[in-house]
C-alpha cells in the first residue's frame, strides 16, 4: 500500500474524520458508492462515538468513515488511511498516529482556530510552517467551510444551513483526487432531498466546487486512478450486515412459506434490524417493538410456538436477559432464531464498537445442560445466508440457534454479488396435522425433532412448558432416570446438526506448518495476512469456524495436521480454550479487545513470530 | 336453506387426562372447573383455545385443560400469549397469571399489555400470597401482614391490580371472587366477547398460606353488606336487603340507606364506559367501601394485532412484495 507518485494504484486506504455532526458517515456512503460504481472491491469501516452528538470539536466526538478499495480482491477496511480527510484538530488528533507515512492529509484550515486546537489538546497549530508535528505527510490545507460559504453565497439559506454542506465539497475534493463520476452522488442526493430542492441544488454546488478547485487550484499533483477489481461477473450492489441480515431472513421466509414475527427492544447496535424489517412489513414480517428484552424473546418464543418464524436480535447487555426464556425455548424445543450483534463489553462497555465477547455465554451461559446451535456470519454479505442457514436449522431440529453476529459486520459494507433467489433452494417444513398417534415429545428418528404443531390444529391438543417432561408422552414427571435421558436426548439432538452442516475449508496453503483459526468478521484481516505472507515466500494457512456448535466433523483432524496452531479472537481466548479443552492440543493465541477490527499486521506479526518459534524447535 | 347445529359442550370437553394437584380445597379448583364451565359456553372446540400461564400455583393450571397449553416462566406469560396471538389470530387465548406472577416479576409486561391491547384474556388469580415457594408476602399482600419473609409484618403498601390496569389504559377490567363461581363463569364469557385486552382480577384464598383472606367480603352470612355488584345499566345498590345504595358526593362516592325495592332517583346507574365512573368504583377501598364486582370497565378500541395487519395490508398496496426487486435496489453496476 501506499500512495506513491503514479497515475494508477493498485489498493487505496481513505478515512474520513471528523465531529460527530459533520455527517461523516454520509460522506463516506456516499464515497463508498462511487466506488462500488467504478468497479472496485472495497471494505468500509464506520466507527463512531455512542454519544449522539458529543460537544463540538472534541476528540471524543470524533466520528470517521475509513474504506479501502482495490483493483484486486481484498477482504478488509484496511489498516490504517494512506489518505486522511480531516474536519477539524479533534480529528486529526485522534488519528494522526494511524496515517501511513508519506501519506496524503487533506484538512479544512477554517477550522484550525485557536479555540478548537485547544479543544483538541494542541499546544501549537500543527498546520503552521515551522511546525513539524506534520513533516512526514503531505498535508494540503483547504478552507473548506470558506469556501462553501463563497459558494453559496446567492443561495437564499441560513449560514448554519450553508455550513452544512461542507461535507459535500469535501467529497467532491476526494471524488477528484481518485477520478471519480459524480453522477451516483447527485442521483443520491436527488432522492434524499426531492422535497427540499434548495437544499439539493446547494449540496450540488458544494459537491461541484470541490471538484472544481481541484482541477483549477492544482491543488494535487497527481490524479489518482484504482482500476476495476476482476470480480466475478454478475449484477452488483453495496450492501452492509444490517441489510443483508434482515434480507436474509425475508429470504428464508419466502423460501419456508413462512411469515415473521421479530420482537425487538432498542439496543445498540441491535435495533438497525428492527428499522430494517419494521419498514419492510409488506414482506409479512410482523415486527414488535417490546417493553424489555425478556418480552422480545418471549414474544418470538409464542410466535415460534404459534407456527410462525420467532425471530429476535440483541446485543450482550440484551441477550444476558434473555438467557431464562432461551432455555424455555431449549426445554419446549421450537424453533426460534436470537441474533446477538456483539459489542465491547463487560456491562454497558463500548455500545458503539465491536468484539467477540459472548461466545462462552452462547454455548455455556445458561443454567443447566443446555445446548443451542451456534452460527457466526463472517463478512457484511455472508449475514444474508446466515440468517437462511439459522432458520433452517432451527426448524429442522426444533431448537433456539443463536447467531453471533458482530457490530463491526453491521455497519461495514462490501461489494455484493446479487443473489438469484430461484437458485436458493426451499427449506422444507411440515406441521404436525395427523392426530393419530401423536405424542408432544416423540421424535424424528434422524434429527431427534419432536414434531412442529400449529396451535389450533384439531386433535393435537396438548401443553408444553419448562417442567420436565416424559420422553415421548410429554407429561410432567420428576422420574430420575427420565430426566437423565431427556438431558442427553437434548444434547444430542443438537450434536447430530453435525451431519447437516459443510466440513472447514482450508484457506491458504495446506502444506503449511502453522495453522490460524478465528472465526466472524476477523476472516478479512485473517486472509489478508495469510496472502501476504504466503505471497512473501512463508507457509501458513488458516479455517474460519462458520458453525460453533455444533464444531464441524473435519475440525479435530485439521487441526491436527499442523505442527502449530494459533487462534485468533477479538476476546481473550474464549475459543482457544474450547478448542484446548476440545482436542486436547497446544494452541498459541493472539487476541484483540480494542473495540477495532484486528490490523492485518498484527496477523503478520503474529505469523511471523509463531513461524520464528517453529524454527526453533 | 340448512340449519347446521351448533355442538353443544360441556365443561368436561375441557379437561385434560391429567389429575389436578393443587392443595386439597384450593379455590384454584373452582376457578379451573369456572373456565371449563365459561369454554363450553362459548361453544368453541377445545383446539381452538390456548391457555398460556407463569408460574406459581396457578399457572399450573393449563396442565388440567384439554385445550393447547404453555407453562411458560415466572412473569412471561403475557408477551408469550402476545407473541401467540400475532401468531394465530383465530385462536382464543387465554393468560393464566397470579398476584406475584403478573405484578411483581411480571410487572413491566403486565403495563404495557394494556396499551397493546391484544385480543386475550388475562386471569389474574389473586391470593395475596406466594403460595407455591411456601408462604412469602406479594405485591398485594396487606401491609402489617405477618408471613415468612416479614417476621414483624409487611412493611410495604399493597399494589392495586385493578387500579394499575385502569391506570395503563386496560379496555375491559373485571373483578370477583372464586366463591361466586356462576358470576365466575359469567365474566369469563364476558371478557372473552370483549375484542380487546381483558382483564379479569380473581380474589383466591389459598387455604395454607393466607386462609381467610377475603372473608371480610366473601364469607356467606356478611358478603352482601360488603361487597356492590357492579352492573351496567344497573343502579349501583349493595346489602343483604339491597338498602344502601351509592350516590355522587365530593369526588367520590357516599353510601346512603335506601329504601328495599325503591331505588331514588340520585343512585348513581353504572356505566362501563363512563371514565369518571369507573374511576370512582376503582377507587372504592374496602371496608371504608364495599368491594365492586362485576365488569368495571369495558371501551372498545383498536386491538394490536389488527393494526398490526392493516399496516401490513397497507404496506402490501402501496408497495407490492418483490423480494428479488428489493436485493436488487439502490446503485446497481454490472461485473463482466
Amino acid at each position: 500500500m501506499g500512495i506513491h507518485k503514479e497515475d494508477i494504484l493498485e489498493t487505496v486506504t481513505v478515512k474520513f474524520a471528523g465531529d460527530s455532526g459533520d455527517g461523516i458517515q454520509l460522506t463516506g456512503d456516499q464515497f463508498g458508492n462511487t466506488t462500488a460504481v467504478v468497479g472496485n472491491d472495497f471494505a468500509t469501516f464506520p466507527d463512531f462515538p455512542s454519544e449522539i452528538r458529543a460537544p463540538q470539536g472534541t476528540t471524543y466526538g470524533v466520528s470517521s468513515y475509513q474504506i479501502q478499495f482495490a483493483s484486486k480482491d481484498i477482504y478488509t477496511p484496511g489498516d490504517t488511511p494512506d489518505v486522511l480527510v480531516c474536519f477539524n484538530p479533534a480529528a486529526l488528533k485522534v488519528n494522526l498516529s494511524t496515517v501511513n507515512k508519506g501519506g496524503i492529509i487533506v484538512v479544512n484550515e477554517d477550522e484550525f482556530t485557536d479555540k478548537n486546537l485547544k479543544k483538541a489538546g494542541f499546544d501549537s497549530n500543527p498546520l503552521d510552517l515551522n511546525d513539524r508535528t506534520l513533516a512526514d505527510f503531505r498535508v494540503h490545507k483547504i478552507p473548506i467551510t470558506k469556501l462553501t460559504v463563497e459558494a453559496l453565497d446567492d443561495f437564499d439559506m441560513g449560514h448554519k444551513d450553508k455550513l452544512r454542506c461542507k461535507n459535500f465539497l469535501a467529497l467532491g475534493i476526494v471524488a477528484w483526487l481518485f477520478s471519480r463520476p459524480l453522477e451516483p452522488i447527485e442521483s443520491f442526493l436527488k432522492s434524499k432531498f426531492s422535497k427540499k430542492p434548495m437544499i439539493l441544488e446547494a449540496n450540488v454546488k458544494a459537491l461541484h466546487t470541490g471538484f472544481n478547485i481541484c482541477d483549477t487550484m492544482e491543488i494535487f499533483p497527481v490524479m489518482y486512478t484504482v482500476p476495476p477489481a476482476k470480480l466475478e461477473p454478475g449484477t452488483y450492489r453495496n450492501i452492509n450486515g444490517a441489510l443483508a441480515t434482515a434480507y436474509g431472513l425475508l429470504a428464508a421466509s419466502e423460501k419456508i412459506d413462512l411469515p415473521i414475527v421479530y420482537s425487538g427492544y432498542p439496543i445498540t447496535p441491535a435495533s438497525e434490524i428492527l428499522h430494517v424489517l419494521a419498514a419492510l412489513k409488506q414482506f409479512n414480517v410482523y415486527t414488535i417493538q417490546t417493553e424489555d428484552e425478556i418480552a422480545a424473546i418471549t414474544m418470538a418464543l409464542g410466535a415460534a410456538y404459534g407456527g410462525s418464524l420467532g425471530i429476535t436480535g440483541s446485543s450482550g447487555p440484551g441477550l444476558a436477559l434473555k438467557i431464562e426464556a432461551l432455555n424455555l425455548a431449549v426445554m419446549t424445543e421450537l424453533p426460534l432464531v436470537v441474533f446477538d450483534y456483539m459489542r465491547s463489553g463487560i456491562s454497558t462497555g463500548m455500545p458503539t464498537k465491536t468484539e467477540q465477547g459472548d461466545l462462552g455465554m452462547a454455548l455455556f451461559g445458561r443454567p443447566s445442560d443446555s445446548h443451542v446451535i451456534v452460527l457466526a456470519p463472517s463478512t457484511a454479505a455472508d449475514c444474508f445466508w446466515i440468517s437462511i442457514e439459522a432458520v433452517r436449522l432451527a426448524t429442522k431440529y426444533m431448537t433456539p440457534v443463536v447467531v453471533l453476529s458482530e457490530g463491526f459486520l453491521i455497519s461495514s459494507s462490501e461489494p455484493w454479488k446479487i443473489p438469484n433467489l430461484k437458485e436458493i433452494p426451499k427449506i422444507k417444513t411440515s406441521f404436525r396435522t395427523n392426530p393419530k398417534g401423536y405424542l408432544p415429545y416423540k421424535r424424528n428418528k434422524e434429527t431427534l425433532a419432536r414434531d412442529w404443531v400449529r396451535i389450533g390444529t384439531k386433535g393435537l391438543e396438548h401443553t408444553i412448558g419448562g417442567l420436565e417432561k416424559t420422553n415421548e408422552t410429554g407429561d410432567v414427571t420428576q422420574d430420575p432416570d427420565n430426566h437423565d435421558l431427556m438431558t442427553r436426548l437434548r444434547a444430542e439432538k443438537v450434536q447430530r446438526v453435525v451431519n447437516d452442516i459443510p466440513d472447514l475449508e482450508i484457506i491458504g496453503d495446506k502444506n503449511a506448518d502453522l495453522l490460524l483459526v478465528g472465526w466472524g468478521s476477523t476472516l478479512g484481516s485473517m486472509r489478508a495476512a495469510i496472502e501476504a505472507v504466503n505471497g512473501a515466500g512463508k507457509k501458513v494457512a488458516m479455517i474460519n469456524i462458520r458453525y460453533l456448535n455444533p464444531l464441524p466433523r473435519n475440525l479435530g483432524n485439521i487441526l491436527r495436521k499442523f505442527k502449530k496452531v494459533g487462534v485468533v479472537e477479538l476476546n481473550l481466548g474464549q475459543l482457544n480454550t474450547i478448542i484446548r479443552s476440545k482436542f486436547l492440543i497446544d494452541t498459541s493465541f493472539l487476541g484483540r479487545v480494542t473495540g477495532q477490527p484486528i490490523y492485518v499486521s498484527e496477523l503478520t506479526n503474529f505469523i511471523n513470530r509463531e513461524l520464528e518459534s517453529l524454527k526453533e524447535h | 336453506m340448512s340449519t347446521t347445529k351448533q355442538t353443544e359442550y360441556k365443561a368436561d370437553d375441557f379437561k385434560s387426562d391429567a389429575e389436578p394437584r393443587w392443595c386439597p380445597g384450593c379455590e384454584d379448583y373452582a376457578i379451573l372447573k369456572a373456565v371449563q364451565m365459561a369454554m363450553a359456553q362459548i361453544g368453541r372446540p377445545k383446539n381452538e383455545h390456548a391457555v398460556v400461564s407463569g408460574i406459581g400455583c396457578s399457572s399450573r393450571l393449563p396442565y388440567y385443560m384439554g385445550t393447547y397449553g404453555f407453562h411458560t416462566i415466572h412473569g412471561r406469560p403475557i408477551p408469550v400469549a402476545t407473541g401467540l396471538k400475532i401468531s394465530n389470530p383465530e385462536l382464543a387465548v387465554w393468560v393464566v397469571t397470579g398476584d406475584g406472577d403478573a405484578i411483581s416479576i411480571g410487572g413491566n409486561h403486565f403495563v404495557h399489555a394494556f396499551r397493546r391491547n391484544v385480543d386475550m384474556n388475562i386471569l389474574l388469580f389473586d391470593n395475596r400470597i406466594y403460595g407455591l415457594t411456601k408462604g412469602q408476602y406479594s405485591p398485594t399482600s396487606q401491609k402489617g401482614m405477618i408471613n415468612k419473609t416479614a417476621p414483624y409484618g409487611t412493611i410495604e403498601e399493597p399494589s392495586d391490580p385493578v387500579g394499575l390496569a385502569l391506570e395503563c389504559g386496560a379496555s375491559f377490567i373485571a373483578q370477583i371472587s372464586a366463591s361466586y363461581v356462576k358470576e365466575l363463569v359469567d365474566l369469563l364469557v364476558q371478557a372473552y366477547n370483549h375484542k380487546g385486552t381483558s382483564f379479569l382480577h380473581i380474589y383466591q384464598n389459598c387455604y395454607i398460606y393466607n386462609d381467610n383472606a377475603f372473608d371480610d367480603f366473601t364469607e356467606r352470612s356478611i358478603r352482601d353488606d360488603n361487597n356492590i355488584k357492579i352492573e351496567h345499566g344497573k343502579p349501583l345498590v349493595f346489602g343483604k336487603n339491597l338498602d344502601k345504595g351509592l350516590v355522587v358526593g365530593y369526588g367520590k362516592f357516599d353510601i346512603v340507606d335506601i329504601e328495599p325495592g325503591n331505588v331514588p332517583d340520585n343512585v348513581v346507574v353504572y356505566d362501563e364506559t363512563d371514565s369518571v365512573l369507573i374511576r370512582m368504583v376503582t377507587d372504592m377501598k374496602f371496608p371504608e367501601y364495599p368491594v365492586p364486582m362485576g365488569v368495571l370497565k369495558k371501551t372498545l378500541r383498536a386491538t394490536f394485532e389488527d393494526s398490526l395487519e392493516s399496516q401490513i395490508e397497507l404496506a402490501k398496496s402501496k408497495f407490492p412484495p418483490d423480494l428479488q426487486k428489493l436485493l436488487s435496489s439502490g446503485e446497481t453496476w454490472e461485473v463482466k
